[in-house]
């Protein structure tokens, strides 16, 4: 079969080319439904991700957050028309200690190896996870941003000490929205505090115990564990004043992406005993888990709605350009493209 | 119910000296109708995708599928008729025998030497014929249209904006489809080659699903070359 794939060949510019395809392979093909623009597609589409990165990854299809339908398994275990999450990562070898997303052998799509802008996405049978059916494929479109949380969530809980009174989170954007939100529910008896910078940002996070713009927080306050989910510039901040609002010995887990290196503030850490828990992207496992946790609590589902930025029809490369540029310009929530190319 | 019906009913004389019909040379290594029906397959509101054949290559249509595709009993090659109308026709008799006629049975036909189509004119395709009976997929010219009645000198030059080139699919309420080929003389079944020229004359609003450039007809060696290199290009990523 002739697989149309909609590549980014250089900024601002999408091209289609053509893959022949066998579906008599163990691979499951899924029909892309619902694909959800992540600010790493922004950086490729921008042409802000660095002129070396953009020769070596392009041309190159975008996207690594989206749900879709499964139209054809040759095994025949997975029922036609059954919903599932793709899973970005594709790990190419097993290993017992390091996770499978940090494996540096693992391919992940739209970072040098083709998303999910495409016809039809072939995959492992292993990168599927079935989704109900009825939950908004709106929202699920970017579960894969919410396993990010989950995945910091789970180290967090191997690695943090158990006196989980109060969390703090940086950030009042997507990541941050989700993971206080996760954080309140995984955790109702503890508090959750935001640490963010724009107001009205600020004021869709209902579910915490109280918002604070960070130039004035009150000086005696204090935290158990932090989330850092400011990223770009801003992470160092934020990272320098969780240390210094931090109880010892707290653990401080950092999600936000940054381009460039940043400077911390390692003497109060070394005096502190702090424990600094990075985390990047997910694993099947995070998919599960979210999945699961999604089903369990359905509010967390409902909050998510407000997440939804922007919803757009795309039957048209221009649509994809419209998308993108529209997400662009949005300052709150996720930009999600109905996939009918 | 929803249809696919693969039209595979030419003999390839444009192809040149080649002694198979175009829709069986390979691309990339695979039958051309393979391609085709493949696109199909991967929609499931297909009930039936029937493939036509000419009488004689029915066996080596069958036996191609059993080879590359396996397992999917809603593939049925039917033998086709004279011409693209009597092939559409021979189709729908096959429907009418095994399945019955229902007021809104739609059918999606599709030129087996286009393997290039994608979900979203099928999906189209398929909307539009159960909301409009009638549907042909079309881009917009891309050079200008030159008539010539007499092959010699320009009769007329139609205004560009307002043309449009034809491709496949074509799609139509089955039973529309059939009262009105069956109102035709012989004589107008002769002329009128195109399905969709029916609708249009018997008053039907033929609606028009967009088409894609690359949505080629594999017909000419030269096509052929052009289809090989576009997959090519892509290979190695």
């Amino acid at each position: 079969m002739i697989n149309q794939v909609y590549r980014l060949v250089s900024p601002r510019q999408f091209e289609v080319t053509y893959n022949d395809e066998s579906l008599q392979t163990d691979y499951v093909v899924v029909r892309p439904t619902h694909l959800s623009i992540c600010a790493a597609d922004q950086r490729y589409y921008t042409g802000t991700r660095g002129k070396h990165a953009m020769a070596k990854k392009l041309p190159m299809a975008l996207i690594h957050e989206g749900i879709g339908k499964v139209v054809y398994d040759s095994k025949g275990e997975f029922k036609t028309g059954t919903k599932v999450v793709m899973v970005p990562n594709t790990p190419t070898e097993e290993d017992d200690i390091i996770g499978e997303n940090y494996l540096r052998s693992s391919k992940f799509r739209s970072s040098g190896y083709d998303g999910f802008m495409q016809d039809y996405v072939f995959l492992r049978r292993d990168r599927l996870v079935q989704l109900p059916e009825d939950m908004s494929p709106h929202v699920a479109a970017f579960i894969e941003l919410i396993t990010i949380t989950m995945h910091s969530l789970i180290r967090f809980e191997q690695k943090a000490h158990t006196r989980r009174d109060t969390f703090g989170v940086w950030g009042d954007g997507n990541l941050g929205f989700i993971s206080s939100l996760i954080l309140k529910k995984r955790y109702p008896d503890s508090k959750v505090y935001l640490f963010g910078k724009t107001k009205y940002k600020m004021e869709h996070f209902s579910f915490i115990d109280e918002a604070y713009n960070i130039d004035e927080i009150p000086d005696d306050l204090q935290i158990d564990h932090a989330f850092e989910c400011a990223g770009g510039k801003g992470s160092q901040d934020a990272i320098n004043q969780i240390i210094d609002y931090i109880h010892p010995e707290g653990s401080i887990a950092i999600l936000g992406v940054s381009e460039y290196p940043v400077e911390i503030n390692t003497r109060m850490i070394l005096e502190k005993g702090l424990t600094v828990i990075g985390s990047s992207r997910s694993g099947r496992a995070d998919f599960v888990n979210t999945v699961e946790f999604m089903k369990e609590i359905p509010e967390v589902v409902e909050y998510l709605e407000l997440l939804v930025g922007s919803v757009h029809e795309v039957r048209t490369i221009q649509d994809i350009i419209d998308a993108f540029e529209k997400d662009l310009t949005t300052s709150w929530g996720k930009t999600i493209m109905e996939w009918k190319i | 119910m929803i249809y696919a019906e693969i039209l595979a009913g030419g003999k390839g004389t444009r192809m040149g000296n080649i002694n198979m019909p175009k829709q069986f040379l390979t691309l990339n290594n695979k039958p051309i109708i393979i391609h085709t029906i493949e696109k199909f397959i991967l929609n499931d509101r297909f009930d039936k995708i029937l493939v036509v054949s000419p009488k004689e290559w029915i066996i080596h249509t069958k036996d191609i599928i059993r080879k590359y595709i396996s397992g999917d009993d809603r593939i049925v090659v039917v033998e086709g008729g004279k011409d693209r109308n009597d092939s559409i026709m021979s189709g729908i008799n096959y429907i009418e025998k095994t399945f019955g006629l229902n007021d809104d049975d739609v059918i999606i036909t599709h030129d087996s030497v286009r393997p290039f189509l994608t979900h979203r004119i099928i999906e189209e395709n398929i909307d539009s014929a159960l909301e409009y009976r009638a549907v042909d997929t079309v881009i917009e010219a891309i050079d200008t249209i030159i008539e010539s009645t007499d092959g010699e000198i320009i009769s007329n030059i139609p205004v560009r904006s307002a043309m449009y080139q034809g491709q496949t699919p074509q799609s139509f309420n089955i039973k529309m489809l059939v009262d009105h080929y069956h109102s035709l003389s012989d004589e107008q079944k002769n002329i009128l080659t195109d399905a969709c020229k029916i609708c249009a004359l018997k008053g039907e609003n033929v609606k028009l699903v967009k088409g894609e450039v690359f949505n080629i007809k594999v017909t000419t060696p030269y096509d052929l070359k052009v289809a090989n290199a576009i997959i090519q290009e892509s290979i190695g990523r």
